[in-house]
């Protein structure tokens, strides 16, 4: 059974000072799956992204990728085998083009000796315009990405994301400041990903997770409170309960 | 806005231009030298040798300019490794005084036979054969450099602390070159140099040579290293240097990012304190003081951090500055130099080179990205 799990998070915990930010949670993705996680602020949804890409590590339990254990590997390791992640925050290189940025994602040479002697080869050039069209950033190629609109930095991201050819992509509240338009897209350019990769994404919008049509995952007080369709979720009286206050 | 931001397009066409411009500079200097004494072209040996020093201070500002304007690393102890190469050379040329000091011994130099000591130390093994000194130049700092940088990078130690510990490192040296028992001359340091390789060191012909060795180096340190920042490397020194946490998850490992320009960057200095020695003729602790670092930080930003070109020019300018001022009110030259830091920052926050762009490219098109020196604490 574990065999055919793509990502297998197991009776986790991490404390922080005291807090139990993440409280015996498990959680499972099988290969090709979308999931989004949904939850109140503090629920640990971002604990949860930093305990899978090395960031945090937990206390207890264990977070199998395939068959490795990801806690015990670094930040660049974790991305290094497949699993790439997307801040709240964009977080792109502001003073190197677009199509700077984007080429430091593709995946590949990552050893500073390898960087440095780096030429962009032919396949180089065609991932990124590539990405550029999947990203509709064509336009901007050669501009600074600081120059440009927050939506648009979103979108870069997840270009440089597509980039690293991940297995997985951990995806943190896309659509936080887009127009309705924009979180549409959004939507639609994470189903076409979810074509050939896994994803997990945490989201508040409850439109967006709609829009996406997947199992929800909703996480309270560190762990997984229901898991199912959201019209399934959205029924449960636990997860009103949690929502709406007590 | 940070006021050391650097503009997105970055290119580097100047740098080749700098490189010409210092060989030939350096060139007709040495030229000039060397004419008759009544010539009204003819340049002293004073002068000479106070271009040879501002050359080498310009090594010290690129390999400054090389970790604190692309990996945004603020270093404040990079005299530290100027001095050290400085000190490789310093070896070499106290070896090759031989039986001429005023002990007349062949083999120990004078502070040693001061000292009683019988024989040179280990470390003083080789020192007379110029290579190895040539080698001990580059491979002193860059060993010292890759224990400090691999120790405080991997323990993501960065921005200020990282600031301090740089002058504690400087600091650090400076006590202990200052003891008598550390063989490297106690407060007096090294000095009193005949010749290198043969040639007097105070013939007009030997520092001609000397000042166009320099201005080649410093060349070619220029070129070298617009090849490191105009590589793919370059663009990833910047991504480390603004969003060090985004690296990490695309699967680059910034300690050894930082670690490679680091110790690059320490090669470059110790270069440059090796020109030094050889034409300013004495290296002493002092060299190693805390503000000697300091002050090349202000050369870099006075001439434009992030741009290679502003650090040779923002070194010559300030040192000439310094040269006339001290001459003129000896006194007032620190307070002159915390003015002009000062007034760098709040209007030239790029510089002379930012100076220059805005007067060939007016008011160029208002994309001016936030770039952050506190590394990327997104999450």
């Amino acid at each position: 059974m574990t065999d055919d799990l793509l990502l297998d998070v197991r009776d986790v915990s991490v404390t922080f000072d005291g807090f139990r930010a993440i409280n015996n949670l498990s959680l499972s993705l099988r290969p090709g799956e979308m999931r989004a996680i949904v939850g109140p602020n503090g629920a640990g949804k971002t604990t949860m992204m930093d305990i899978i890409t090395g960031k945090t590590r937990p206390d207890t339990g264990t977070v199998r990728f395939r068959d490795r254990d990801l806690t015990r590997l670094d930040e660049p390791s974790i991305a290094r085998l497949g699993i790439g992640r997307k801040f709240q925050k964009p977080t792109v290189f502001e003073a190197l083009s677009v199509s700077e940025n984007l080429l430091l994602s593709l995946k590949g040479i990552r050893s500073p000796f390898a960087v440095l002697m780096a030429r962009r080869s032919e396949r180089e050039h065609e991932r990124i315009a590539h990405l550029l069209q999947l990203t509709r950033l064509q336009a901007m190629a050669d501009q600074p990405a600081g120059g440009m609109s927050h939506g648009q930095k979103q979108w870069l991201e997840i270009g440089m994301l597509m980039g690293q050819e991940p297995d997985l992509l951990l995806v943190d509240e896309p659509v936080a400041g887009m127009t309705d338009a924009e979180t549409m897209a959004t939507a639609d350019l994470l189903r076409e990903i979810n074509r050939t990769r896994s994803v997990v994404v945490v989201e508040h919008d409850m439109d967006f997770v709609r829009a996406l049509g997947v199992t929800v995952t909703v996480l309270h007080e560190g762990s997984v409170l229901a898991e199912g369709t959201l019209d399934e979720v959205s029924a449960d009286p636990r997860v009103i309960e949690v929502y709406l206050g007590r | 806005m940070n006021p050391f931001s650097t503009h997105g397009t970055r290119s580097f066409r100047g740098v080749i231009w700098m490189a010409a411009a210092v060989v030939v500079a350096a060139g007709g200097l040495a030229m000039a030298s060397l004419l008759p004494e009544g010539n009204p072209l003819h340049a002293s040996a004073f002068v000479v040798s106070l271009a040879g020093k501002y050359l080498a201070y310009a090594m010290l500002a690129l390999s400054v300019d090389l970790v604190w304007g692309f990996a945004g690393i603020l270093t404040l102890g990079h005299a530290a490794f100027f001095a050290l190469g400085g000190y490789a050379m310093g070896m070499y040329l106290m070896r090759e005084i031989g039986a001429r000091g005023v002990y007349g011994n062949a083999s120990l130099p004078d502070f040693m036979i001061f000292l009683s000591w019988k024989s040179l130390p280990w470390y003083w093994w080789g020192s007379d054969h110029f290579a190895w000194a040539a080698f001990l130049v580059l491979a002193v700092p860059g060993v010292l450099a890759g224990v400090f940088g691999w120790l405080a990078f991997r323990s993501r130690v960065s921005g200020v602390y990282l600031s301090i510990i740089t002058q504690a490192l400087t600091y650090a040296l400076m006590l202990a070159f200052f003891q008598n028992g550390l063989g490297f001359g106690g407060n007096n340091g090294l000095t009193d140099f005949k010749d290198i390789l043969g040639a007097d060191l105070h013939a007009p012909m030997t520092r001609a040579v000397l000042l166009v060795v320099t201005g080649v180096l410093l060349a070619a340190s220029l070129l070298a290293a617009r090849f490191v920042v105009g590589s793919r490397f370059g663009n990833l020194l910047v991504a480390v240097r603004d969003a060090e946490n985004r690296t990490r998850f695309l699967g680059y490992r910034p300690d050894q990012v930082k670690l490679l320009v680091w110790v690059f960057s320490a090669m470059i200095a110790g270069l440059g304190g090796a020109l030094y020695v050889t034409q300013v003729g004495i290296i002493n602790p002092g060299e190693f003081a805390p503000a000697n670092s300091i002050e090349s930080v202000i050369w870099v930003a006075v001439g434009g951090r992030g741009t290679l070109c502003g650090a040779v020019l923002g070194a010559i300018l300030v040192n000439l500055g310094k040269t006339l001022f001290t001459a003129w009110l000896p006194e007032f030259w620190l307070y002159g130099l915390g003015l002009l830091f000062i007034c760098t920052t709040l209007f030239l926050p790029q510089g002379i080179m930012g100076l220059w762009r805005h007067v060939r490219k007016p008011a160029p098109e208002e994309v001016t990205p936030e770039v952050s020196d506190t590394q990327g604490d997104e999450t």
